[in-house]
């Protein structure tokens, strides 16, 4: 889809790593495609001054797509640029990232998803897909020109007004229809705002001990309910937005069931962290929904495991020192996510089982290109397919430090965690953003 | 208003007789501590009620009558235990109260008081609640006094400074000196100079916004009472069944028989967020009136944290009544904030005296 003038760039053999962690073998890279694949590999000529990777012991996977990500740019760049957001997802082994609409001004119009698109283009790290707002302002009242959105050169197909949910019924059943002109689909972030009124962390045993207002798990799941069952009666497709709860996943499973057009994603932190993170009141904690409960947790990675939910997504939300170092209650939800979601996966699915390479390679690139509609993106790694892929030692561990992050921001929740997998490289159509796990010079990039 | 038996109190303090506590204070700080029964282990602040176990309660409680005697004794009504000493009252929140109560504790234990008024939340006032942290540092505060309206904003505050933080009540979460002054008020009437092993005590109203509540459920129980939640199902957080107490919608069941019942305000906005439907419904269900107070245990008390919507939560004659020890509250406030300053000014509440 990237009619961008790109520099042809040199080809690239990589030895003996694994495809989908299975057989390794070696696979050439020229021309900004799979060259070759297989033990041959290195006997074509374009092999020769190629420029070879030791992929021993590596795994190698289609490069990873995040469907939900906070870039701040235009608007807070003191918290993030779409230029550091790229060289975070980079080195997180993304090659295509959606970008949410909460700007200033908001990604509502034509003209400020062009710019996004972009400034995705001249950071030239990982392609940058803008996300469009489904209301004006993301108020809630009337709908954006969705359609100016999707004719523009950023080609939007996703629409949501995430960080709010589309609370209005109607509003939400018009702007489901409306998108089908152009296989749109809307990302809700599902939250009914009348039930939240104040909310500070998940309601329950711990917010109770704390307390902070609650965020009731039926506030997500009543939307989902209730959207589920729209995108039924005008026969639309639905994309829920960093499902949070079992009851959510329940909900969708029914759906699914039911011939439902619903797909759903997981963040890392959702898979991870529980509610008690917030005794101690470190607002690096504070996300929207909110961390939940052990048994959530647990119901999210089985149902991540049986593909009830779809897809791993980040929700990469930087967020300045100024807004994260204060008191909980003013301090802005979200967390940092591009360069740890990939090794958290590892940790909580691959490594007990509920996940193998090519479930993966399905959750993290294949199932969200599909869902936001990138062809390029998301491939098998087969002769003739774009070489957009990944490079990861799964045998690796570091430990996390939100100020050696690429982001601007440093607001992780997993400081000092020790997790296991490393991206050792990334190429975005045959050329290499990174390299022995650090970014590529940019010089040889752009 | 039932006034407390004194003169019990001051036999049952079992260390130094009112005198040698003066003395002591005024020489040298430390051996008021040293002459406690054991070490205790006390936190370096006071942010949670549930920060103390049930000697570190007791000492506090102990040190706060021998703190009353000695300055009972005085022509002028102040101790020199903390000259030179600066303790800041940072208010984000308008409480007079609570504010003058810090204040008055403070100045009778000759500390330098240094108000600091920061109405609203540190977004609004432009000044981050670190920025604010680290001017207090340099400023030499020893103690600050932090009155906050977000849940868990001292404990955030406690990382940032040197100094010992004092929680004087924060969003819906605690209020540890209001606790303990409450225990101190119940001890002295129901339990001198011992712990509240099976006393019970009826607490009553909007538990699920009320930091009063939370400091008290936490502290009673670690003295040992039997504490019991009335309020309607609105107004207890999701939570409670995990907390160390009875829940009772019934507030006529709960009273029969009772030691104490602690009347919380219950702020007139709630009615408008739905949380009952009328005030005259509530004051029916859970208001506090003659025929209610009756109920009590012979010699049990009614207590309220104030300020106290009378005609609401409270009926006038059961606030002014003869088992109402709602004024004494106020004067014990004082009382133990004094403890809680002296201990922790003194190395008392560090453990490292």
């Amino acid at each position: 889809m990237n009619a961008r003038a790109e520099q042809p760039t040199s080809a690239v053999l990589i030895v003996g790593a694994a495809p989908y962690g299975e057989e390794p073998t070696d696979v050439l890279l020229a021309d900004g495609l799979i060259a070759v694949v297989g033990s041959a590999a290195g006997d074509d000529p374009r092999a020769a001054g190629a420029l070879r990777v030791d992929g021993t012991g590596l795994v190698l996977l289609p490069g990873l797509v995040d469907l939900h990500t906070h870039l701040r740019e235009p608007g807070r760049e003191d918290a993030e640029t779409v230029a550091s957001a790229s060289a975070a997802a980079a080195l997180g082994g993304y090659t295509a990232v959606f970008a949410m609409p909460n700007t200033d001004p908001t990604a509502d119009t034509a003209g400020v998803v062009e710019q996004v698109y972009r400034l995705g283009v001249a950071a030239g790290l990982v392609d940058v897909l803008p996300i469009g707002a489904v209301t004006v302002g993301r108020n809630g009242t009337r709908l954006a020109e969705l359609g100016a959105m999707a004719g523009s050169v950023a080609r939007v197909r996703i629409f949501s007004d995430d960080g709010d949910c589309v609370a209005d019924p109607q509003l939400m059943r018009r702007a489901l229809e409306y998108v089908k002109a152009f296989d749109g689909v809307i990302a809700q972030h599902a939250e009914e705002p009348r039930l939240t009124v104040g909310a500070q962390m998940h309601e329950g045993e711990v917010s109770g001990r704390l307390g902070m207002a609650g965020w009731p798990a039926v506030a997500e799941e009543a939307i989902i309910a209730r959207d589920c069952l729209l995108a039924d009666h005008v026969d639309s497709r639905l994309h829920v937005c960093h499902v949070s709860t079992a009851g959510s996943v329940e909900l969708i499973s029914a759906a699914k069931a039911r011939g439902t057009k619903v797909t759903a994603e997981v963040t890392p932190h959702h898979l991870l962290l529980t509610d008690d993170r917030a005794i101690g009141y470190d607002p690096v904690f504070k996300v929207n929904p909110p961390l939940r409960t052990q048994a959530d947790v647990s119901a999210l990675r089985a149902a991540l495991s049986a593909g009830i939910v779809d897809i791993v997504a980040t929700d990469h939300a930087p967020h300045a020192g100024q807004d994260k170092e204060i008191e909980w209650d003013g301090a802005k939800p979200g967390m940092l996510g591009l360069q740890t979601a990939l090794s958290v996966v590892i940790l909580v699915m691959v490594q007990p089982g509920l996940l193998d390479w090519r479930d993966v390679a399905r959750v993290m690139s294949e199932a969200p290109a599909r869902i936001g509609g990138l062809t390029d993106h998301g491939r098998p790694i087969a002769q003739g397919e774009p070489a957009t892929l990944v490079l990861i030692d799964p045998a690796a561990t570091w430990t996390v430090r939100g100020g050696d992050l690429a982001s601007i921001s440093a607001n992780t929740p997993f400081e000092g965690m020790e997790l296991p997998g490393r991206v050792v490289a990334t190429f975005l159509r045959g050329r290499p953003t990174v390299l022995a796990g650090v970014l590529a010079a940019a010089g040889s990039v752009v | 208003m039932r006034t407390a038996p004194g003169a019990t109190l001051a036999t049952s303090s079992q260390t130094l007789p009112p005198a040698q506590i003066a003395s002591a204070a005024t020489d040298s700080p430390a051996s008021l501590v040293s002459t406690a029964a054991g070490p205790v282990e006390m936190p370096r602040h006071l942010l949670s009620a549930g920060d103390l176990n049930r000697d570190a309660a007791l000492h506090i409680l102990d040190t706060a009558a021998r703190l009353e005697q000695a300055i009972a004794g005085r022509e002028v009504r102040k101790l020199p235990t903390l000259r030179g000493r600066t303790v800041v009252n940072l208010f984000y929140e308008d409480s007079t109260r609570t504010r003058i109560s810090f204040e008055v504790a403070a100045k009778r234990l000759s500390a330098d008081v240094i108000n600091f008024s920061a109405k609203g939340s540190s977004v609004s006032k432009g000044e981050s609640l670190k920025d604010t942290a680290w001017t207090l540092q340099a400023m030499g505060a020893d103690a600050v006094v932090c009155r906050h309206g977000s849940s868990g904003a001292p404990q955030r505050l406690s990382a940032w400074v040197e100094g010992s933080v004092i929680n004087a009540g924060d969003g819906t979460h605690e209020h540890p000196t209001q606790a303990l002054l409450d225990a101190y008020t119940l001890q002295r009437h129901l339990a001198p100079g011992r712990d509240l092993d099976g006393r019970r005590v009826v607490i009553v109203g909007d538990v699920l916004h009320s930091r009063v509540a939370r400091s008290n459920v936490l502290l009673l129980s670690t003295l040992g009472a039997q504490v019991t939640l009335v309020a309607p199902p609105t107004l207890l957080p999701v939570g409670v069944h995990s907390w160390p107490v009875a829940v009772s919608y019934d507030l006529d069941a709960a009273l029969r028989d009772a030691d104490a019942v602690m009347m919380l305000r219950v702020q007139r906005e709630r009615m408008a967020g739905g949380f009952f439907p009328t005030e005259r419904e509530y004051t029916r269900s859970y208001g506090l009136d003659a025929r209610r107070a009756a109920m009590l245990a012979k010699g049990g008390i009614v207590m309220h944290p104030g300020p106290m919507n009378r005609g609401m939560e409270i009926a006038p004659e059961v606030a002014d009544g003869a088992a109402s020890v709602i004024v004494e509250q106020v004067a014990n406030g004082v009382t133990v904030r004094m403890a809680v300053l002296y201990l922790l000014l003194s190395g008392g509440l560090g453990g490292g005296s």
